[in-house]
């Protein structure tokens, strides 16, 4: 097929395949299969547009005209690119994850789970394709309200306060800001197109640039920038599937990549480039980034800890942009594969923790190395590359970014980045520890059951999967720089 | 012979039939009769349109006398984009009507419903197609007295009260009309709109001409639920039959902006604000409506009293779009005058589809229903993300061209309270989701099931029309415009 | 303009004020309706008003007359009683209505019991 037809498949398949899992809801076999049936699709389709890419080729498509002069078009770039792949190969993972995640906890309404989650990924690769502002915020909106039914799926009185939240803060942040900034954007410049060097230069005022920086930060919700990060740690009470997708797949990685291609397609990274406004985006992404992680260490609950990091994450990738120099902002882009690895390995064993033992706290993790020693492994993987430190892929989207900052003298930023690995690993390492180098609890009377206690198979190989993508990743960072790099070059 | 007369035939045909519904007395036949005519007039108001379209504006004198002695017809852009919205929205009422009042209004007082409904398409088709301002006193008496009766239909005896203080107030509003037009015809000596347009320049620093316009603001206002002289509508809506709600809330207070629009930019010209700030005044008015009507619409028990205020609130954007005095502010006016009868016609079916099966529209009382009425539910979802303005809906298109407006004319706190409005949207319409979602089926109620097919499936045509008008726009956003343009006197 | 010439426009500002007033202030629900009648009246006063030239005679076409009383808003005037009229009668069968209903036609009492009924 073209790529121009790839693209339209590349969404067409998910939204077919989610109403094929509306139909075979009844046979649970069937419908995983149709899942995965799906998921593998979507991720050849979208692979199939990526030697085009990288020949320099933009394919692009134009479905129809919303308002008059604005089109919804999907155009692809070695970003966007990235960020579909990703979103699609993570999705396989994350289904073979969820069978034995949601069989193993006996999960109710699971054919609503898997039918929004195909929606989902159709809309995350949506903002990934986006051609323009619009079809991006038409296909960020539709993702906001998809996600909704999965965090709240558990119906009970915490699920549904936390989905109040979480819609909350996306849809008023969304309309409310994101809206204001496009129509601004399109009112000052007469176009909402992503161009290479931005469409915001020599059109604005400096004062106005930094105006719409600011509307567009904190109106893109999903990159989390305090205090609108609140939803984040309210949707860990959805289902560990649905963690995974929001942190790792799809939610906050839509978030962020919109940050860059704002940044770079809007805005332009010259027209940025120590601009004051960027100046105060990067010290207050260096805020949430530091802030976010003494929450983190503080935190007891597993998945809270790891909400938190995401949060810090998320910054180090704002942070990166506004920053603005080719090497940060290749950087960033690297980080959204390297941290969406990392994050979904650890969320995979927190959920897997929570399936073979019921436990959320990290004051309860004594000893569990021994009975779940494929789970805690990957756990270490996954944080040594969160932390950054080789051989971990998290290594070096981290020293692109720190080169970036150092390229453009603004050392205080290398050093934030330093002080954030040293309190990841106080927040990530003492897990390591308790798991392998405390003794199991004792239970009254009895000596602790022996033993290996995995979770579902299933689980276990999707987790060993994540791990070993982000070992492998150090060894492709070469690659993925490479291809990431004519998004800076203009 | 016949398409020469349409305009005359758009109000002609309800009005003969009106008092055949009470000649046939049989609930079966009368509905038939409304059927036809419902969709007879629909036709006519899209060949009206397309004749617009296709050739400009049509004239036609009443008896053949020519104005401004006679009563003319006027029919442009604006007044086709609004007769098709009544038509329309007519036409998908009364295919839902019968299994609703059904629930609600006794058998044996069926036929009147059906009268009354004519008469009122009668009234509101008059008011829109007239270029006489006094047949539009005449046209608007019409409306009012036979909406009067259709809101008094309701089942609760509140129904009454309702519709008594409507007529009190509304009476006032139509007097106060009358009072302004007669002080407009003693300065200029006609009563028809275009030779008013001619002839007021010349007097119109006049005090007459400028207690004539305050007489008419005030006395419209009232009729179209503006802030603070709505306190008529939430009752009104609230306990008329469901069915009524939702022709009304579609299409009345349309009517009236409509009214507003002919007396402001066409009798009165776009200049007149430079001399007189009506339009400061209204902007204020729209402002300070849509935040407090948002407001109150969360506290709301009842639903349909929720989705009542959610209607004042919306036609303060409407009203925002017109003060602002540009073309894109009109025309984002006048989109949303076709968007939000779409919105609020597909909501307030929905709460006809649950008056039926269960008999009560407080919201506690619609807990479960997610599950119970799945489809019901569903349109209510995505028609209240049309009010709230999610892309790929007509209300996010309204939102879209509301919002340039405020920008071109640098009204950022205009910008900052639409966007607002929208976010006490998001509070009250997932009120209502919650509920009908989260909570399960309180133990001991009646075992719904979903709402029949007849009433479904006009609900759905609206609900689905919401979303075709937002992806497919270049209908709507290209009349708007136009009108808008030839309204504000910008060379289209 | 000297004040005698304009005292109809005086009766018209007090009927209407009066008329008004009732309407606003008056609980019975009857009486209501007749202040809104009266509120009319001052309407109909005023467009007859307005219709009167000063030296005109009546508006019959005879020989040797040039300066006829305009017509057109007696004309108007009977078009707004009709109205009247009719929204008399139908307020006055609401009011009926009410009174089978709540048993009262004074509003301060109907609104209580409202108020009862949404608690």
């Amino acid at each position: 097929m073209t790529p121009e037809q790839a693209i339209l498949w590349a969404m067409g398949v998910p939204l077919i395949g989610s109403i094929l899992i509306l139909i075979t809801g009844r046979k649970p076999n069937v419908r995983e299969t149709m899942t995965l049936l799906t998921a593998v699709s979507m991720f050849l389709v979208v692979g199939s547009i990526t030697h085009v890419v990288i020949g320099g080729g933009r394919p692009s498509v134009t479905l129809a005209e919303l308002l008059p002069g604005l089109n919804i078009t999907f155009t692809v770039e070695p970003l966007g690119m990235l960020f579909g792949l990703i979103a699609s190969g993570l999705w396989i993972i994350n289904s073979l994850y969820s069978i034995g995640y949601m069989r193993g906890n006996n999960e109710k309404n699971q054919t609503r789970f898997y039918f929004f989650f195909a929606i989902a990924l159709a809309s995350a690769v949506g903002v990934a394709f986006a051609g323009n502002m619009l079809t991006l915020f038409v296909c960020y909106e539709v993702l906001t309200i998809c996600t909704y039914p999965l965090v709240t799926h558990s119906g009970k009185p915490e699920a549904i306060k936390s989905g109040r939240t979480y819609m909350g803060i996306l849809l008023s942040t969304s309309i409310g800001l994101q809206l204001l900034a496009i129509i601004w954007t399109w009112q000052a410049t007469g176009t909402l197109d992503f161009r290479e060097g931005g469409i915001l230069d020599g059109k604005v005022s400096g004062g106005v640039l930094g105006i719409l920086l600011f509307l567009y930060m904190y109106g893109i919700g999903k990159a989390a920038l305090m205090p609108i990060h609140r939803w984040l740690p309210a949707a860990m009470v959805a289902p560990t599937p649905v963690s995974a997708l929001l942190h790792a797949v799809a939610v906050v990685k839509a978030g962020v990549f919109t940050v860059l291609k704002v940044i770079i397609y809007i805005f332009g990274i010259e027209t940025l480039q120590g601009t004051g406004a960027a100046m105060l985006l990067a010290a207050v992404a260096s805020m949430t980034l530091l802030f976010a992680s003494v929450v983190a260490i503080r935190k007891d609950n597993l998945k809270a800890r790891l909400a938190y990091s995401t949060v810090s994450h998320l910054s180090y990738i704002v942070l990166a942009s506004a920053i603005a120099t080719g090497t940060s902002i290749i950087g960033g882009g690297m980080h959204i594969a390297m941290h969406a690895f990392g994050k979904i390995t650890l969320f995979f064993c927190a959920g897997a923790i929570y399936t073979a033992h019921h436990l959320t706290l990290v004051s309860q993790l004594d000893g569990i190395g021994r009975k779940m020693p494929f789970t805690m492994a990957a756990f270490l993987v996954g944080s040594i590359s969160l932390i950054g430190l080789p051989p971990m892929g998290g290594a070096w989207s981290k020293f692109h970014m720190m080169l970036g900052a150092a390229n453009a003298d603004l050392l205080i930023f290398v050093g934030v980045w330093m002080l954030s690995s040293i309190l990841s690993a106080v927040y990530l390492f003492p897990i390591i520890g308790r798991a392998f180098f405390r003794p199991l609890p004792q239970t009254d009377g009895q000596a602790a059951a022996a033993g290996i206690q995995e979770a579902p198979l299933p689980s276990v190989i999707a987790i060993c999967i994540a791990a070993i993508g982000t070992f492998v990743l150090f060894f492709y960072a070469g690659d993925l720089a490479n291809f990431l790099s004519p998004i800076v070059k203009s | 012979m016949i398409s020469a007369h349409l305009p005359t035939w758009q109000v002609v045909l309800p009005l003969i039939c009106a008092p055949l519904c009470v000649v046939l007395r049989r609930t079966q036949a009368t509905w038939l009769l409304s059927l036809a005519v419902s969709w007879v007039s629909f036709a006519i108001a899209l060949a009206l349109l397309q004749q617009v379209a296709a050739t400009g504006t049509i004239t036609y004198f009443l008896g053949n006398w020519p104005a401004p002695w006679g009563i003319e017809y006027k029919v442009d852009m604006l007044a086709a984009l609004v007769l098709v919205l009544v038509t329309g929205i007519g036409s998908v009422c009364i295919f839902f009507a019968p299994k609703s009042i059904q629930a609600e209004i006794p058998g044996d007082r069926a036929y009147l419903f059906y009268t009354m409904y004519l008469l009122t398409l009668t009234g509101l088709l008059g008011i829109v197609i007239t270029g006489d301002a006094f047949n539009l006193f005449v046209f608007l008496e019409i409306s009012s007295l036979s909406t009067y009766v259709l809101i008094s239909l309701g089942d609760s005896r509140r129904a009454m009260t309702a519709a008594f203080r409507y007529l009190i107030l509304g009476t006032v509003g139509a007097t106060f009309y009358v009072i302004g037009v007669g002080m407009m015809y003693q300065m200029t000596g006609t009563l028809n709109l275009a030779d008013l347009a001619e002839r007021l320049p010349a007097v119109a620093d006049t005090k007459t001409i400028l207690v004539a316009v305050g007489f008419i603001t005030v006395g419209f206002g009232l009729k179209l639920g503006l802030f603070p002289v709505h306190v008529w509508l939430p009752n009104a809506y609230a306990f008329a039959p469901s069915v009524v709600t939702a022709f009304l809330a579609a299409t009345a207070t349309k009517v009236s902006v409509y009214v507003f629009l002919r007396f402001y930019y066409t009798v009165l010209g776009a200049s007149t604000f430079d001399k007189l700030p009506v339009n400061e005044f209204l902007l204020a008015l729209s402002l300070i409506a849509v935040i407090t009507m948002s407001a109150v619409a969360i506290f709301q028990n009842n639903a349909k009293r929720l989705l009542a205020y959610s209607s004042v609130a919306q036609v303060g954007y409407i009203l925002i779009g017109i003060s602002l005095v540009t073309a894109t502010g009109v025309a984002a006016g006048i989109l949303h005058i076709f968007n939000h009868g779409l919105m609020k016609g597909a909501l307030f079916l929905v709460m006809a589809c649950v008056f039926y099966r269960i008999k009560s529209v407080e919201i506690a009382d619609m807990a479960g229903l997610g599950k119970a009425m799945p489809l019901t539910m569903a349109a209510f979802v995505l028609a209240g993300f049309s009010l709230i303005g999610v892309p790929l809906t007509v209300g996010f298109v309204s939102k879209w061209y509301l919002i340039i407006a405020a920008i071109e004319t640098q009204s950022w706190v205009t910008a900052a309270l639409v966007l607002l409005g929208s976010l006490l949207a998001i509070i009250y319409v997932w009120k209502v989701v919650e509920v009908a979602y989260f909570r399960p089926r309180p133990d001991g109620a009646t075992a719904v099931t979903e709402a029949p097919m007849i009433m479904l499936i006009p609900m759905w045509v609206l609900v689905l029309s919401n979303i075709y008008f937002g992806v497919n726009t270049d209908l709507t956003v290209g009349t708007a415009m136009s009108a808008a343009k030839a309204l504000v006197g910008v060379a289209p | 303009m000297e004040f005698p010439g304009l005292w109809n426009y005086w009766l018209v500002v007090v009927i209407m004020m009066a008329g008004f007033y009732i309407v606003i202030a008056q609980d019975n629900l009857v009486k209501k309706m007749v202040g809104l009648s009266i509120f009319q009246v001052a309407v109909f006063v005023f467009y007859i008003t307005i219709a009167r030239i000063d030296g005109g005679t009546a508006p019959i076409i005879g020989e040797g007359l040039s300066n006829y009383t305009n017509p057109l808003p007696h004309v108007l005037i009977l078009t707004a009683i009709v109205v009247g009229i009719s929204t008399t009668a139908l307020g006055l069968a609401m009011i009926v209505r009410i009174k089978d209903a709540y048993g009262t036609i004074e509003d301060d009492e109907i609104q209580a019991m409202e108020l009862e009924e949404d608690k």
